[in-house]
């Protein structure tokens, strides 16, 4: 043998080391301190927040918390866990809020005759399994395409499906009445018991929000969850190892939609209004600045992600020197500067341990 | 006389003129070869003369042009990856291809535990399989690395918990893909000795270097290819001394 190639790639792999130690020394020191503060700091800055308020505001706000909470844990299925960076998680939110306005709106209201959209009258909890069930079937559909994707494509598909749903919902007017929206949908009951005060929908919402933490909880500590993990590490290798990695992309994609629908369908319950305003591009774009803000693959770190959102956003209006019709566009100039120092300084988000 | 033979050799893998090009380059031509099951068979041959590739068409990880892989009695048009294991079949990368950001522990288990989708969903690690996977773990060294990262490793031990995961599929067949490049002489004897006891368990070994001092200590066959074609194979001495082998590899 002429030359040892051995030798010279041994030496070329130790060459890499050093950089590599010095890297995890900084990270492993690094992370307990960031990780405690980061969870004092937002949850000590909930309290604080819902001392100030009053309760009155702060159930409101708890309530968009909850919703943005069910959302971001299940897009972490996809995101954290199984590495598809989807963009298009709001249109299987919209599939959810629109499948619970239409079931359940009532059908006395008197509708505007050019926009007049079948109406059932359903009760909330009739509908809500029918959000779920809905938003699921879409994300079979949907999957079952995007499945062909992977890495960067992949992004850009699940992009354009977010505005496709958007349009969907502007345009399909004879079910979605476009740009008028779906008025008077239906508040949750149980018998007589109408969820009419804003606490009840608040622990509604934070039931359904346990259980999605908890269904995320069993998957991702499962032999299912393992795989995932490996196959946003190497697709290509797992195969090799028998297992069809597109079976498992699909299933953990359907599951993360069914949980969006219920937010949706929970959501739409709530502002007993909606229109297609709520679902655009740029909300899907904020869930998945929540996630890597609170940190991939870690449920506690979306829920961490989706409160310090919800403060950021919240805490904005009480700036004193800003004028209202400022506030929607600062907290995207706020929180795309946060996103931009989160890559620089931790990749990982508050309590993450994984890089995109 | 030989095809009396062959009807007697058990093989663990065979091609039939499986062919792979990439763009004008044929990097697999036309390659006809029988792997005997059991012993040790390694594959030599000068930089692209189609080894890696050999490996990844024998894996599913690249789709045939042409020709047919048979896997022990599977005769294969087209391979699917996922479907190499219920052959019999595992492998290596030679760029080792580790699950980078879960633990070394985690590496070796998910190739342990349920493929189906919905039973995996359901299982949670049973005692034997964690049991499973701390053998594996001790057999190459790898135990007090178990909840390290595997991206925190050393390339030497990158390579050993690769090594791991294949073992832990238990498998008839073994594709190494340079298992001894880069490796400190140490580590080289440690992995030696872990395919030296594979070889003693019964199990076929197919693995390319480029080091011939191992080659001929490991091997009981040897496949020489050069530019995608079979050069030789047989026994090791006669072909490596063989003047067509030692052409090929000095360009004389």
């Amino acid at each position: 043998m002429p030359v040892d190639m051995q030798r010279i790639r041994g030496l070329a792999a130790r060459a890499r080391n050093p950089r590599e130690m010095v890297r995890q020394a900084r990270s492993e020191a690094g992370r307990s301190n960031v990780e405690l503060w980061a969870n004092i700091l937002v949850i000590g800055g909930a309290i604080a927040f819902m001392v100030w308020q009053g309760t009155g505001f702060a159930v409101i706000v708890g309530t968009v918390f909850a919703i943005w909470a069910i959302l971001s844990v299940s897009l972490n299925l996809v995101v954290g866990f199984t590495g598809l960076l989807s963009v298009g998680h709001i249109g299987f939110f919209g599939v959810g809020a629109y499948t619970m306005a239409i079931l359940t709106s009532n059908p006395e209201y008197e509708q505007l005759r050019t926009e007049a959209i079948p109406t059932f009258g359903w009760p909330f909890f009739a509908a809500l399994p029918v959000c779920a069930l809905l938003a699921g079937l879409a994300a079979i559909i949907v999957g079952i395409i995007f499945n062909r994707f992977r890495d960067d494509i992949f992004v850009l598909v699940s992009f354009g499906f977010a505005i496709i749903s958007f349009n969907v919902f502007l345009n399909w007017r004879a079910v979605t009445r476009g740009a008028f929206g779906i008025h008077e949908i239906a508040r949750p009951e149980i018998g007589d018991w109408r969820f009419d005060g804003d606490i009840e929908f608040l622990l509604l919402c934070l039931v359904f929000l346990a259980a999605v933490m908890l269904i995320s909880w069993f998957a991702v500590s499962s032999s299912f969850g393992r795989v995932l993990t490996a196959i946003r590490e190497d697709e290509q290798a797992i195969e090799v190892f028998g297992y069809q990695a597109t079976h498992y992309k699909l299933v953990v994609w359907v599951i993360s939609a069914m949980m969006a629908g219920i937010a949706g369908g929970l959501f739409s319950s709530w502002t007993t209004f909606i229109d297609p305003n709520s679902f655009i591009l740029l909300e899907s774009v904020l869930l998945v600045s929540i996630v890597i803000l609170g940190g991939l693959a870690t449920i506690w770190g979306s829920l961490l992600g989706a409160m310090a959102f919800v403060l950021l956003e919240e805490g904005m209006r009480f700036i004193p020197f800003l004028p209202t019709e400022y506030i929607g566009q600062a907290r995207q100039v706020v929180l795309g500067i946060l996103l931009v120092l989160l890559m620089l300084f931790r990749p990982q988000g508050l309590v993450g341990r994984y890089r995109l | 006389m030989t095809s009396a033979r062959a009807d007697q050799i058990d093989y663990a893998l065979q091609t039939e003129s499986i062919s792979k090009r990439f763009g004008a380059v044929r990097a697999v031509d036309e390659l006809t070869l029988a792997i005997p099951r059991q012993g040790t068979t390694s594959i030599v041959g000068p930089n692209g003369s189609g080894k890696s590739t050999l490996v990844n068409l024998l894996s599913g990880v690249l789709p045939l042009d042409g020709g047919m892989i048979i896997i022990g009695d599977a005769g294969l048009r087209v391979v699917k990856a996922h479907e190499t294991p219920s052959h019999g079949l595992t492998r290596t990368f030679q760029e080792v291809r580790l699950f980078d950001q879960i633990t070394v522990w985690d590496n070796i288990m998910v190739v342990l535990t349920e493929r189906g989708v919905f039973p995996a969903l359901f299982e949670r690690a049973k005692t034997a399989t964690r049991r499973r996977a701390r053998e594996i773990l001790e057999q190459v060294g790898m135990w007090d690395k178990r909840d390290s990262l595997a991206q925190d490793l050393s390339y030497g031990q990158r390579k050993l918990v690769e090594i791991g995961r294949a073992l832990a599929m238990n498998v008839n067949t073994y594709l190494m893909d340079e298992p001894f490049a880069g490796l400190f002489p140490q580590m080289i004897e440690r992995v030696k000795a872990i395919m030296k006891q594979m070889r003693a368990d019964g199990h076929t070994i197919v693995f390319i270097s480029h080091n011939m001092e191992i080659v001929r200590e490991l091997s009981d066959r040897i496949i020489v290819l050069d530019s995608g074609a079979l050069l030789a194979a047989g026994d090791v001495e006669p072909v490596l001394n063989s003047d067509e082998v030692i052409e090929a590899y000095l360009g004389a």
